[in-house]
């Protein structure tokens, strides 16, 4: 694989679309809550991607509108969406087999910290009033066989988020493949961390940057 | 034990005990029993310790329960939500306990109270703050924790449809956590669209079949 380098920074919609483009054909998929949802909108419609969503789905479609709501179908962010052909309905329990069990070929989820050695932390800011909220983070986070991360590389304070050791607490410990971010990909394996596009960034600006030993692809 | 079919709401729940441990069905507000709630609001009973996924929507359903203050313990793997403030208000007043369980754990703890296992051993939270005070394990050269079955005294749950046999068929994604804490209750009590004739259901299409059911009641 070569560094591929355009010049600036990837928007939400730039980056959902690398991320899709990147998903297998026929995979099984679990986008997280929140900015992974996005990649949803840039499947291509041949792709044959399967989605699961982990309150009971495969096989789910787009959000609904007007006369499609219904307030038995809805995702794991609880927006209405819709059935695909193909579709199918599980309990719980079997779902979080799906998930738990290596069923899943690739989760796509947000973070507040990454570290070199692929530890995740997105559940929780350890603030004294913060309420903490797992739901399926962990185990997607142990279980999908490929974990994506989709976040920016900087904090609105502009410190970085792919870090040598996570701050805040753990998701899960050595789970995390990839890293697409704004201005870079990061593929982690081994404790290495390879970076495999550049965007409106320079080599020596990321590595002033993240305080993390890179290889470049 | 048959199942019985409730004249009413009122009545499946007037047996609940303070102090019981109540499985509430739903993920959101698909699949919760909400006339099942309303009936507890005002059966009465307080003390209570709740498992649900989360810790109410809005202002309806077990956000009313925890509003009417009787709820001590919440168990649950997401409470905050942009639409959680009844139970952000009480855990922020220090009013509710609360025990986050991953939510694959959670569904698992009550799939093993249903079937008659003693704990488990999985890699979810393996490595982060849920995992203290837990045994690990490490099995073939994999890190596990150990996780016990999570029984209720009641579930409540909500369901499509019911025959008179209780037999349960579901409804897309509100089917969630019901065929799971329809297992783990000594009572389970299911609110439905219809009760249906008997052999008004395809028995290859029963998702919960009626053993686990005690009492049903329709809309």
């Amino acid at each position: 694989m070569s560094l591929r380098i355009t010049d600036a920074p990837r928007s939400k919609d730039e980056l959902a679309a690398a991320i899709a483009a990147d998903i297998p054909a026929g995979a099984y998929v679990n986008l997280g809550i929140g900015q992974p949802t996005l990649v949803a909108d840039h499947l291509r419609d041949d792709g044959g991607v399967v989605l699961h969503t982990e309150n009971g789905m495969l096989h789910m479609g787009p959000a609904a509108h007007g006369d499609e709501i219904d307030p038995d179908l809805i995702n794991a962010g609880k927006v209405p969406v819709t059935e695909l052909p193909g579709a199918s309905y599980f309990h719980h329990a079997d779902s979080f087999a799906m998930m738990r069990g290596g069923h899943l070929d690739v989760c796509v989820l947000g973070a507040f910290q990454v570290s070199a050695t692929g530890d995740l932390a997105n559940w929780h800011t350890g603030a004294d009033d913060a309420i903490p909220a797992v739901g399926g983070a962990m185990d997607l986070a142990v279980g999908a066989r490929s974990v994506w991360v989709m976040m920016t590389l900087r904090t609105r304070e502009g410190a970085p988020k792919l870090v040598p050791s996570c701050a805040y607490p753990l998701t899960g410990v050595a789970c995390v493949d990839r890293v697409y971010t704004d201005v870079a990909t990061f593929d982690l394996a081994e404790g290495a961390v390879t970076v495999t596009s550049l965007h409106g960034v320079a080599r020596g600006e990321l590595e002033a940057l993240v305080e993390v030993p890179l290889r470049f692809a | 034990m048959g199942v019985q079919v409730c004249a009413d709401h009122d009545e499946a729940v007037a047996d609940v005990r303070d102090g019981s441990t109540v499985l509430i069905g739903g993920f959101g507000l698909a699949g919760m029993p909400t006339r099942l709630i309303d009936a507890l609001i005002r059966q009465g009973a307080r003390d209570l310790t709740v498992v649900s996924n989360n810790a109410g929507n809005g202002d309806t359903g077990l956000a009313a329960l925890l509003d009417a203050g009787r709820v001590r313990r919440m168990i649950c793997s997401f409470p905050r939500q942009h639409d959680s403030h009844v139970f952000d208000r009480l855990y922020r007043a220090g009013e509710i306990e609360l025990e986050v369980v991953p939510q694959g754990t959670l569904a698992e703890r009550m799939r093993a109270a249903g079937a008659g296992i003693g704990g488990f051993y999985c890699r979810t939270g393996v490595g982060t703050l849920l995992a203290e005070g837990k045994e690990t394990r490490e099995i073939d050269g994999t890190t596990y924790l150990l996780e016990k079955p999570l029984p209720g005294d009641i579930a409540f749950i909500k369901a499509h449809a019911a025959d008179h046999a209780g037999n349960l068929v579901y409804r897309k994604t509100a089917r969630n956590f019901g065929p799971v804490m329809a297992t783990a209750a000594r009572c389970t009590i299911a609110e439905v669209g219809e009760v249906v004739a008997p052999g008004g259901l395809d028995p290859e299409a029963v998702v919960t079949p009626g053993i686990y059911v005690d009492r049903v009641v329709s809309a």
